[in-house]
Formats: C-alpha cells, sequence, structure tokens
C-alpha cells in the first residue's frame, strides 16, 4: 500500500483546514450557494435530494485496513451508519451535514485520504483491476502506475478546469476487469518484446453518449508514461468544446476529430512536451513501486487443498474466488449483493468486519471493485473457510460473483437529484425473483446493470442485460437493453424497444433470459448467445 | 396548489415553506398562490435554504401531496430505506411515494 510522505499529508491537511473555512463562510451567510457550490464540489461535497451526499475517493480501489475501520467509523459517527460503494470504487455517504463535513475530511486525513477531486470538471480518482497486485494473469502490478498519474493529477493547475469531468484507468493485463475501454483515458501496461510500456485507449465513456475508446497509441515506454498522458489531456484541453455540456467529453472530441487526427495532434504535443521537463524522475517510479511490494506469501503447503465437503462453501469458493499469483492463495469477493439487498451498501459493522477479516486473512489489504463488491485480495486457501464462515454470518457470503444477482445499480431517484427513475427497488425485485426461481444458477454469467438516468452511473450501457430508468410524465419508466460488455471484448447494448413499467421489466428480463436458456448451445454465457442469434428473437418474446 | 421545497443549508434535509418558516413535514406546506417568486427571493436571499424552488401539488384530506414522483421521494425519503424516511412505522406511505 501506498502511504503518504510529508508533501502528500500537508497537501491533504491543507486542504482540510481551506475547506474547513468555506464552509463556515457559508454557514456565517457571507458565501452564496452559486459561489459555495463549485468550492463544495471540489471537495466531493454534493447535495443531493435528502441531504449532502460525500464521495470519498479510493485511490484505484485499494484500502487498507485501517482505512476501511475509519470509513466504518464516519458511517456511524457522522451518517446513518451505512456507506454505499460505487462503480467508480469509491464510498459514498448519503446523510452528510454541512457543519461536519469539514470534520469529516479532517478524520479522512487521519488515515491518509480525501475527498478531494471526486466531483467537478478535473481528473477524478484513478481506477483500476480490482485484483491488481494479486492476478496470476496481470504483467505487472498496475497500481504503482496509476499512483504516479494519482499525484500527477492531483492538484494539477492546467487540468483544474477542463471542459467536462476526466476519468483514467489502469489495468495490465488482457482480461479487462475495469471497464477500461470506457474511460476517458484507459491504460493497459503491455510488454513488448521484452520492454514494458503503456497502450493508451482514448475517448471511451458511457453516459448519453457511450462510445467505446479506441487505442491511440499501442505502445510508450514506462519513462514516458506521464508525458503521453500530459499530452492527451492537453490537446483535450486546447480543443474539447465548451459551449456545450453534453458535447464536451473528450470521446465526442475524439469522435468528431477522428482517433488519427487526435492520435497526430497528441503526438506533435508530446514531442513537444519531451524536453520541457513534465516526467518524473524514474527514481519516483522506482519509489511508489517499493510500496505494493508482495507481502510475505506462506510457501505453498500440504493444507492449501480446499476441503469441499461443505456444498454451500464449495458453491461460494467456485463463485466468488479469483486464480492468484501465488500458489496456495486465491483473492476472495466478498459480495455486497445479498438477495433483495441494496447493490453496494455495506453497514459500519460489515466494513469493521471486513477490515478484520482483511487483517486476519489478507495482509491487511482490501479492493472496492467497480461492480460494488470487496476483495481481500490474497486469502490463502487453508484460511477461506473460516473467512467465509465469518462473512456468511454477517449476510456477505453471497455466492452470487458475475451472476444475474450481482447486479450494479446506482442510487437512483431514492438519492440522486439528477436520476429519472429508481434503481435500487427494481435491482432488489430481479434479485429476489431469480432467487426465488432458482434460474440464477442455471444461468450462469450474466452481468444486469441499472441507470436510473441517462448519465449511465450504473453502467446500463455495458450490461449484457440493461436497464435505463426513464421519466415518462412523471412516472418511472425502464428501458431494456441487451448485449453490452464491459470486459475485453467491450462492447455497447442495445434497446430492445419500447419500455416497461417497474414490474413489466423484471418480467422482461425473466422472457430474455428465457429465451437465452431455450437457445444456447454448449458453453454459451448469455452474451454469447446474444452475439450469435442477434436482437431479433428478443424482441419477438418481448414485444410478439 | 403551489409549495415550495429547498435543502436546509446546515442539515441538507429536505424542508417546506409553511408560511412563515420551513418545516420538514411535507404536510405542513402552505399554498403560497402568486407570491412563490417574492418568497423564494427573500429566502435565497436570507442564506438559510439552498436552492428553493416551487412546484405543483395537491391537497386532500391525507394532506399534500408533490405531483412529481422526486418531489415526493424527497418528502419521504429512500424508498429502500424505510427505516429512515419520514414514517418509518407507515407500512402504506410507498404507495403514496408511486
Amino acid at each position: 500500500m501506498y502511504l503518504y510522505d510529508q508533501y502528500d499529508q500537508a497537501m491533504v491537511d491543507a486542504r482540510v483546514a481551506e475547506f474547513r473555512d468555506q464552509a463556515q463562510r457559508r454557514l456565517d451567510g457571507k458565501l452564496s450557494e452559486d459561489q459555495f457550490k463549485p468550492l463544495r464540489l471540489m471537495n466531493g461535497l454534493y447535495l443531493q435530494l435528502h441531504a449532502y451526499m460525500l464521495r470519498v475517493a479510493i485511490p484505484y480501489g485499494t484500502l487498507s485496513s485501517r482505512q476501511m475501520h475509519a470509513l466504518a467509523d464516519i458511517a456511524d459517527k457522522y451518517d446513518r451508519g451505512y456507506g454505499h460503494f460505487t462503480t467508480r470504487q469509491n464510498i459514498q455517504y448519503n446523510w452528510i451535514k454541512l457543519e461536519e463535513a469539514a470534520d469529516i475530511l479532517a478524520d479522512l486525513a487521519k488515515v491518509e485520504m480525501h475527498a478531494i477531486q471526486t466531483s467537478g470538471n478535473c481528473i477524478r480518482n484513478i481506477s483500476s483491476d480490482h485484483f491488481a497486485g494479486a492476478a496470476a494473469d496481470e504483467v505487472t502490478d498496475p497500481r504503482p502506475y496509476a499512483e504516479l498519474l494519482r499525484q500527477w493529477s492531483s492538484f494539477h493547475p492546467e487540468f483544474a478546469y477542463l471542459p467536462r469531468k476526466f476519468k483514467i484507468c489502469v489495468i495490465a493485463s488482457d482480461r479487462d476487469r475495469a471497464a477500461m475501454k470506457l474511460h476517458d483515458i484507459g491504460i493497459q501496461i503491455v510488454e513488448k518484446d521484452g520492454e514494458m510500456g503503456a497502450a493508451f485507449y482514448v475517448g471511451g465513456g458511457m453516459g448519453r453518449t457511450p462510445m467505446i475508446a479506441p487505442c491511440i497509441k499501442d505502445f510508450v515506454p514506462l519513462d514516458r508514461l506521464v508525458s503521453y498522458a500530459e499530452a492527451c489531456l492537453r490537446v483535450y484541453n486546447r480543443y474539447g468544446r465548451r459551449d456545450n455540456k453534453y458535447k464536451a467529453r473528450i470521446k465526442i472530441l475524439v469522435h468528431e476529430m477522428g482517433a488519427d487526427a487526435y492520435a497526430k495532434e497528441v503526438d506533435e504535443e508530446f514531442a513537444h512536451l519531451l524536453d520541457q521537463g513534465v516526467e518524473p524522475p524514474f527514481a519516483e517510479l522506482e519509489r511508489i513501486r517499493t510500496f505494493f511490494e508482495d507481502p510475505a506469501f506462506a510457501a505453498a503447503g500440504a493444507d492449501d487443498e480446499i476441503d469441499r465437503s461443505d456444498p454451500d462453501f464449495a458453491l461460494w469458493v467456485d463463485r466468488n474466488t479469483h486464480a492468484h499469483k501465488a500458489d496456495g492463495y486465491v483473492s476472495a469477493v466478498v459480495s455486497l449483493k445479498p438477495v433483495g439487498g441494496i447493490p453496494g451498501d455495506a453497514t459500519a459493522e460489515q466494513m469493521h468486519l471486513m477490515a478484520d477479516l482483511a487483517r486476519d486473512y489478507s495482509f491487511d489489504e482490501l479492493r472496492v471493485m467497480h461492480t460494488q463488491n470487496i476483495v481481500l485480495p490474497h486469502v490463502r486457501k487453508s484460511d477461506l473457510h473460516k473467512l467465509w464462515t465469518a462473512l456468511d454470518e454477517a449476510g456477505l457470503g453471497t455466492p452470487n460473483l458475475d451472476r444475474i444477482g450481482d447486479i450494479i445499480a446506482c442510487p437512483g431517484l431514492d438519492y440522486c437529484s439528477l436520476a429519472n427513475a429508481r434503481s435500487i427497488p427494481l435491482a432488489q425485485k430481479i434479485s429476489q425473483r431469480f432467487a426465488d426461481n432458482g434460474k440464477e444458477e442455471t444461468l450462469g454469467e450474466l452481468k444486469l446493470k441499472i441507470s436510473g438516468c441517462i448519465n449511465a452511473c450504473g453502467h446500463h450501457h455495458a450490461g449484457h442485460i440493461g436497464i435505463l430508468g426513464v421519466d415518462r410524465k412523471g412516472t418511472e419508466n425502464y428501458q431494456l437493453l441487451l448485449g453490452g460488455s464491459e470486459a475485453e471484448d467491450t462492447s455497447l447494448a442495445k434497446i430492445t424497444g419500447p419500455g416497461f413499467t417497474e414490474d413489466g421489466v423484471v418480467d422482461a428480463i425473466e422472457t430474455v433470459s428465457d429465451l437465452y436458456l431455450s437457445s444456447r448451445v454448449e458453453g454459451e454465457r448469455f452474451i454469447d448467445t446474444y452475439r450469435r442469434i442477434g436482437m431479433t428473437p428478443f424482441k419477438e418474446a418481448l414485444y410478439g | 396548489m403551489i409549495i415550495l421545497t429547498g435543502n436546509d443549508l446546515k442539515s441538507g434535509a429536505v424542508v417546506w415553506w409553511d408560511g412563515q418558516s420551513w418545516s420538514r413535514h411535507v404536510n405542513e406546506a402552505a399554498d403560497v398562490g402568486d407570491k412563490a417568486e417574492e418568497i423564494l427571493a427573500r429566502e435565497e436571499a436570507a442564506r438559510r435554504v439552498n436552492v428553493p424552488y416551487a412546484i405543483e401539488a395537491e391537497k386532500d384530506a391525507n394532506g399534500v401531496r408533490p405531483a412529481h414522483i422526486k418531489d415526493r421521494v424527497r418528502a419521504l425519503g429512500p424508498t429502500v430505506r424505510p427505516d429512515l424516511t419520514m414514517k418509518p412505522a407507515d407500512p402504506a406511505a410507498l404507495d403514496w411515494v408511486i
């Protein structure tokens, strides 16, 4: 885990003091809401439907036990005993008081955390593969590069007022577990002819105009990583539209310029930057790397065999663990999707428990997944049963990773001021329906994602099945989409046709999943069958 | 009827203009008729409430019901956490929102 140095800590502490003064001036009536709003948003403080909401950054989704305990304490002390893990590997608190916001930021600073750049038209929290540093299939741990970019992008004066928000993702395996091509910049660390470099995918995103990022550079030497990222941002900052917020994301610029023309501009800017001293010394990357060295894994032993005699445990192992690079270890996924539950919500007690279990079984480390679950990245196989038993007793042992019950859902109209329809109740009904009818097991991998508005925080464009909530003359209505993927085979889902009521869309999902079951051939997932047979049979089943 | 709503400056809680001040309870919302703009300007200047705005609502024997579902959710609280709403013990509250 990266640990703050004196500069990191000084920057964060100074920001807490600055915000405390700004908030007090607002409370004293010396600042209007128009004056205060951009200041609070720079510190992740939104005003949502029921209260202020604070979004806390979790860089590349990595947390220590100490930090998870601190997040639980904040939920207890300042909120209503729970938090919501988001699709960008962050956490949100829904019931924050302005009077206490600076105190929360001060508490976060004590554990090397903050809410800076979790809102506004700046470079947001850098996301990554939730199995980084543990996965058997990565070429290297991507997090040192994500950390380098975090430091580069934090308070970067040139990029504090971009045309629109900007999201960067860094991965290091051919398997994409982080929706890399659906970011403004997706970076894949690759190995080519024995040398490590970075492939840059630029101009992806979801929202009202979903686009898959094209690769504009297949290999940037790692000692030029920051310079190339800077060049990408500079070209966007220069040419990105500021006259229309709906046309302001970099995906629109890359699309309108054309990827080749954009890449040419970036190359020219990159050449210009090479002698400007933008790139940090390589020693800084080496310094960062030391924080991400492997923990002291035990040698593989005879007790690493998993006792599968308990069928519930065996099912959880099959569903919720992932291959690890070290013999005798796996990464274990803690599902925050109990049947009928609220996706991504965890109580303070559950957060404390996960922190304790990470301390006992995962070298003090946790990860937040963009799919709103938690990972204990380094669990010895011989500890799995003890881990599962503790999780199961706390309602955290649902064996549903990548199944239809493992639904991504944005907060929707229950919390969000931008939403047009509720997302969470729909997720609850679908999860319950497929638990009751027993089809979840049969369906296999099926990724379902729900957004309550066109902004697509619930990634509906990238769901094998996606649902978009819309406002139809004051009534909630739901469009159904099929065929999306945010994995290495990224694709954008297409709308099936006219929308449905809340209950109607739950029935519709059962209809399309039944068609899949009756149409699939050996080994096909839902997305494979959809791609083979196309939309037409699904439309016929839905609309006759 | 036309009623006014916003979020309390300190707590962010949803509040409703009751004719004299801001109440947490939508049933205490007053019909401001054609005075909405005047009251909103005055209250915004006083800086006690964030971004207050006027909405349409209906009033019957059961109380005041905002016309749009978003404001009904604001009035009650998150429908997925009845324990955190203004009516935690009322199983019919969700029907009022929908």
